[in-house]
């Protein structure tokens, strides 16, 4: 217990750093993988081609390697950023193509009744789009994104691996003073769980909201 | 894959007429512009910082250098089929304690799930690394790695198959049932047989998300490729040149793995097609099905 207590401060900044990156890195990765998945599905071969590629790319390459070549190699080139937003970045660009793969599955369940009704009452494309169509899809994938965020907080806990201070790092640097890593290991999980069950029962609330009945 | 399949998104506008054809035709050329303007910028950046000059890449056409590497991508691939059979394994038994009768059983399996799939692996890493040797437990370091993928991705791999079991017609295990089947055998011959085949290629995508997972073998230093990667740039100093070549390694092995999931999803087997493709319906707007965009 004295370990929680004399380090109370410390824990709290870390979550309160986990909880950055989680809130900064969703938000971020929720604005680009619609805008990913407006490319996808746009008339125009070529955004098309390279929104397709974008996803590929992130959901074949692990995480670990991103953050490693964006903390410690890119400065090199010299594109340097403080820590905690290059981790940030790298969280957003990659989640958010987890973002755009679920938001395209619902694209896919508008009914095309929905779209030939929007044109025939003279919608352009990009109105369809943006009054018809995405609303329709965010609300079908309320869940499926709801497990993307889920999956962008545990990723959070990879930032420690490049030397973000968040709870995994925190906690690991605890125990190297007390030497309890069952009980501070285990405490960790449980700050993971409850972000998670917060992220989950947000997630149900929202989409008992928002769902369509069909 | 193409536009002209119909389906999914093709919908979504008409045949284009001639203003729309022009239209298209501009914003080809602006997003072609802007994305060439987005390539020459990195590639300038590059540039200028010395990073395309020949002596930092031409290392990379040493075969020493490939074979390297290789022994670090056969380490993945190990850990990975380990963690893949076990996790599966392991993930199956899950799912049929989750949807049995048994309350306690679905319960407690169902609380595993939650825990495991709520965890960062990165934590589990962390326990198994400093926790179980203050327990006297040592293990060998493939299995420092592969124990908490394991554990996390058994959850997972629990998930996918009770959504298999549960998206069976009932009519499949109450026809077995009344054949006089008991419940192991109408589990065991007639649900878990068709609910693996639907679940295929939900199973390979989970297969390339433990590929990625087992890059954190670079924390408990067993030989995998990133870890080599590090390695060798570490005695190299090529940084960017490494990591970008481990980077596409692993775009190359996860990307025909991910082909693979996709062409198992729009090209179902046989038997499965005859038994669960709905009808097609006019204006084919089928849904879940995910269209290849």
């Amino acid at each position: 217990m004295e370990m929680i207590t004399e380090n109370a401060g410390l824990l709290l900044d870390a979550i309160g750093t986990t909880l950055l990156m989680v809130v900064v890195a969703g938000v971020g990765s929720l604005i680009l993988g619609v805008l990913v998945t407006v490319a996808r599905v746009s008339p125009i071969p070529i955004l098309r081609r390279a929104a397709f590629l974008y996803v590929q790319f992130f959901i074949n390459v692990p995480l670990l390697a991103l953050l490693l070549l964006a903390v410690f190699a890119l400065p090199d080139a010299g594109l340097i950023l403080p820590l905690l937003p290059t981790a940030i970045i790298v969280l957003t660009v990659y989640e958010s193509a987890y973002v755009a793969e679920a938001v395209r599955s619902g694209v896919n369940t508008v009914a095309v009744g929905q779209i030939e009704a929007s044109r025939a009452l003279g919608l352009t494309l990009w109105q369809t789009l943006r009054l018809v169509v995405i609303p329709q899809s965010l609300r079908a994938v309320v869940q499926p994104i709801g497990n993307v965020m889920i999956a962008l907080a545990m990723n959070t806990a990879l930032a420690a691996v490049v030397g973000v201070v968040e709870l995994t790092s925190r906690v690991n640097k605890i125990n190297l003073v007390y030497a309890q890593p069952i009980e501070i290991f285990t405490g960790a999980g449980i700050v993971y769980m409850l972000i998670a069950l917060a992220i989950g029962l947000a997630a149900g609330r929202i989409e008992r909201k928002v769902a369509i009945l069909r | 894959m193409s536009s002209k399949k119909p389906g999914a998104v093709s919908y979504l506008y008409e045949v284009p007429g001639p203003r729309g054809r022009r239209r298209i035709l501009i914003g080809s050329i602006v997003s072609a512009l802007a994305l060439a303007g987005l390539v020459g910028a990195a590639l300038w950046q590059f540039g200028v910082n010395g990073q395309l000059d020949a002596d930092r890449w031409l290392p990379f056409l040493d075969v020493a250098i490939w074979q390297y590497l290789g022994v670090g991508l056969l380490g993945t691939l190990q850990a990975a089929a380990i963690v893949a059979v076990l996790g599966a394994a392991l993930g199956v038994l899950l799912a049929l304690g989750r949807v049995s009768p048994l309350r306690w059983l679905s319960w407690v399996c169902g609380a595993y799930i939650e825990i495991a799939r709520t965890i960062p692996v990165l934590l589990l890493i962390y326990l198994m690394l400093f926790g179980l040797p203050q327990l006297g437990i040592n293990f060998p370091v493939l299995w420092k790695l592969v124990i908490p993928l394991t554990v996390a991705n058994s959850a997972v791999f629990a998930e996918i198959f009770r959504a298999g079991i549960l998206s069976l017609p009932r009519g499949q295990s109450e026809a077995a049932f009344s054949l006089g089947m008991r419940g192991g055998q109408v589990m065991r011959l007639v649900v878990l047989p068709q609910a693996v085949r639907n679940v295929t290629p939900s199973l390979v995508t989970q297969l390339v998300s433990l590929m990625k997972d087992t890059s954190l073998g670079y924390i408990v230093a067993f030989t995998e490729l990133l870890y080599r990667g590090q390695v060798l740039s570490s005695f190299n100093h090529l940084l960017i040149q490494t990591y970008l070549v481990v980077t596409i390694i692993y775009l190359v092995v996860n990307g025909s793995l991910s082909g693979l999931a996709s062409r198992l999803q729009t090209r179902p087997g046989r038997r499965r097609a005859a038994m669960t493709l709905p009808l097609p319906t006019p204006g084919g707007s089928s849904t879940k099905k995910a269209s290849n965009v």
